[in-house]
């Protein structure tokens, strides 16, 4: 019990470098967007004063993977901001592994729960709108 | 304004609001909408897109440094996540039904009531429980590293911490904030858990929970990536040097200032509401 529960400690550490690794990713990918988006426009107007909603590239997983791969500063932009959203469902996923590997079942199924809530968010949640 | 200044204000207001947010514990979240609303005159959607997304940054910087201190407990905080982030899922359907006033009113309550709780001493009876049979079941129970060696502690009315939670879930799912102070309550207050483990586990669960509300709020358009680009920096940037700074200072006259400043943002937010102003 006790050896398993430093095994835990140290699986748990690994996966907390792994979130800072994903929030660092995350900021970079968003940070490389802004200067293309301040470079290319730097005198554009910034006016949020009234609510437009975003385009359709800009509002799905796979409308912003395809806008930001074709090169547009706020597609990138997004997509930083989408890994930064999937750090801590990365997280989940790991606890997850971490409690199938002790074959916590009841754990797993809290987890899986979780899980199930989040990946309906991102990508069931538009169906409904 | 043009997209360079805005963006370098923006980034500027969100790089304090991280610092000072991080520096008395009180989360740099809740200040976020105000000042995008009230200063920025930003929509009231938009800040709360924004101010999400730059919740999950902080909470997920932090907590890998809190994990690794072995403070925080991963079973507590996976089971009071199915409560979040079920009520951040309710939460953020919500926000697009509810009016743009209502809504500023009630971030100003929750507001004020943060600012209520951080003044607050905690009146902590340390009346010996026997271990209660569902945390026992649930294997809550866990263990801390304090000065004098390794803590023991139980784990109290786990159904009451739930509920809570799932009320914690769907304020910050409607507002767009980490809640964090609702989440304190309901393991401090209702579970008995210790305020080291409740502190940190809290902010564990709150990029998780913030994740729950954030798919919604992509697929309604409220993240706007020319907003959240700047927040989500500065806020990220001024939080991780406030937690460096945080052992050096003495933060209670920083705490009083920041807890001012959190109580007029509060009133303001239900005043401008209440004339419609949003």
């Amino acid at each position: 019990m006790r050896s398993r529960n430093v095994d835990e400690q140290k699986l748990e550490g690994l996966i907390a470098n792994l979130l800072r690794a994903g929030v660092v990713l995350a900021a970079f990918v968003v940070l490389s967007g802004a200067v293309m988006y301040l470079g290319f426009h730097p005198r554009a107007h910034a006016d949020y004063r009234t609510f437009h909603g975003e385009p359709d590239s800009l509002k799905t997983v796979h409308g912003v993977v395809r806008y930001a791969f074709s090169g547009h500063a706020m597609g990138i932009m997004q997509l930083g901001l989408l890994l930064l959203i999937a750090t801590p469902i990365a997280r989940v996923i790991s606890s997850a592994a971490v409690f199938a590997v002790e074959g916590d079942r009841m754990y797993l199924l809290f987890t899986l729960l979780v899980l199930a809530v989040l990946l309906y968010s991102l990508f069931g949640s538009s169906l409904f709108v | 304004m043009n997209v360079i200044e805005f963006t370098f204000l923006v980034w500027t207001g969100s790089l304090v609001a991280g610092f000072l947010g991080a520096l008395t514990g009180l989360g740099g979240g809740v200040v976020l909408v105000p000042l995008l609303t009230l200063f920025f005159k930003v929509d009231l959607r938009y800040a709360i897109g924004a101010s999400l997304v730059s919740v999950i940054a902080t909470s997920s910087g932090s907590a890998a440094a809190y994990v690794k201190e072995g403070f925080s407990n991963i079973r507590i905080g996976m089971f009071l996540e199915i409560a979040t982030t079920i009520g951040a899922l309710l939460g953020a359907f919500l926000t697009a039904k509810v009016p743009a006033s209502a809504l500023a009113i009630i971030f100003g309550v929750v507001l004020l009531y943060s600012a209520y709780v951080s003044r607050r001493t905690r009146p902590r009876t340390e009346t010996p429980e026997p271990p209660d049979p569902l945390a026992t079941k649930l294997k809550m129970n866990g263990t801390f590293p304090d000065t004098s060696g390794i803590r023991n502690y139980n784990v109290y009315r786990v159904p009451a911490g739930f509920g809570v939670m799932f009320g914690a879930g769907a304020i910050s799912g409607l507002l767009g904030i980490g809640s964090g102070a609702l989440k304190v309550v309901a393991m401090d207050q209702a579970m008995k858990i210790p305020f080291k483990v409740s502190t940190t586990t809290s902010n564990f669960m709150i990029g998780v929970t913030a994740a729950a509300s954030a798919g919604v709020y992509l697929s309604r358009g409220y993240i706007d990536p020319g907003l959240a680009m700047p927040v989500m920096l500065g806020v990220l940037i001024g939080s991780l040097m406030g937690t460096r700074v945080l052992v050096k200072t003495q933060t209670k006259l920083l705490r009083l200032v920041f807890s001012t400043v959190i109580v007029l943002l509060g009133l303001e937010m239900v005043l401008k509401g209440l004339r419609g102003g949003f």
